[in-house]
């Protein structure tokens, strides 16, 4: 499988890492999308009414596979396109509307072959872990020109 | 469990890409892809939970049902149990396993099967039941495109939001 790796397993060191903001004051709107997206329509994540007098929760919030997708888009912005042979993460702490959310890639280990381990976590705007998982990226093992 | 067709297409993933805020046009652009090493339109790495569309077993996609089904038990609230207690179902962890990206024109097979199960003592709902769902992704040759481990949590009884 060829992908479009932006940086070699050459180009990390074990501890290297990256973060950055993957969503910013998380509206219900995108919540509504990714509803559409998905095809999850649990009214938890979109029906105020249902969320807070039904389900006795504050308000609606988001799916934890958006959560998982928003972290996902570090790991392609970091690592390149195509490259990912595994991803995978444990749901925390759920993400209310208004929260904005830091990923942050840490590099777990480096095999020979160019593959790259990377531990995640995914943080809201208290420090508090929403995900935590990792992943692993098939990288070229030496510099890319 | 269910077996069905999930057939990738491109507005899938527009839709998909721009649910997460993306700005990446190997999602969409396929000019800008094809001149990419990735050869075209790719999928982010967790649009294969849209398949949840085409799978007819799964209440939850948003087609009507006839004759009606009840209302499914929110991921998030309460939901009485036969004893008459509430619990909740929760979904744990999710793991996807790469074999190759999906690409538009994909018609893949979707085939869930149960994988473990297990329970442990939690502090603040009680009794937790694990149980794992594993679901394989195989293109029209019936070679693996990837594999999605879900890990879903029932607690005895509701826990905070």
């Amino acid at each position: 499988m060829q992908g479009n790796p932006k940086l070699s397993a050459a180009d990390l060191a074990v501890g290297a890492s990256r973060e950055q903001v993957v969503v910013e004051n998380l509206s219900r709107t995108q919540i509504v999308m990714y509803a559409g997206a998905s095809g999850d329509f649990n009214p938890i994540h979109h029906d105020e009414v249902f969320a807070t007098k039904g389900a006795g929760v504050p308000s609606v919030f988001a799916h934890g596979m958006l959560t998982m997708g928003l972290t996902g888009t570090l790991l392609t912005d970091w690592l390149g396109d195509g490259v990912l042979r595994a991803f995978g993460v444990r749901f925390v702490r759920q993400v209310w509307p208004g929260d904005t959310l830091t990923a942050k890639g840490t590099v777990r280990s480096i095999a020979p072959d160019g593959r790259v381990e990377i531990e995640l976590v995914t943080t809201n705007q208290h420090g508090e872990p929403v995900v935590a998982g990792d992943a692993v990226a098939l990288l070229p093992v030496s510099s890319i020109g | 469990m269910s077996d069905h067709e999930f057939p990738v297409e491109r507005t899938g993933i527009l839709n998909f890409a721009a649910a997460l805020g993306e700005t990446n046009r190997i999602y969409w652009d396929e000019e800008y892809a094809k001149a990419t090493p990735v050869g075209g339109v790719i999928a982010p790495p967790t649009f294969a939970v849209s398949s949840a569309l085409w799978n007819p077993s799964y209440a939850l996609r948003g087609i009507r049902q006839i004759p009606a089904q009840p209302e499914p038990p929110p991921e998030g609230g309460a939901r009485k149990s036969g004893r008459g207690g509430s619990s909740r179902l929760l979904h744990g962890e999710q793991r996807f396993e790469y074999h190759q990206p999906l690409r538009p024109g994909m018609r893949l097979a979707v085939r869930t099967r149960p994988g473990r199960s297990w329970q442990k003592e939690g502090k603040r709902g009680g009794t937790l039941r694990f149980s794992e769902s594993v679901t394989e992704f195989r293109d029209e040759r019936g070679e693996l495109v990837m594999t999605a481990t879900g890990v879903s949590i029932i607690t005895e009884r509701a826990v905070g939001g």
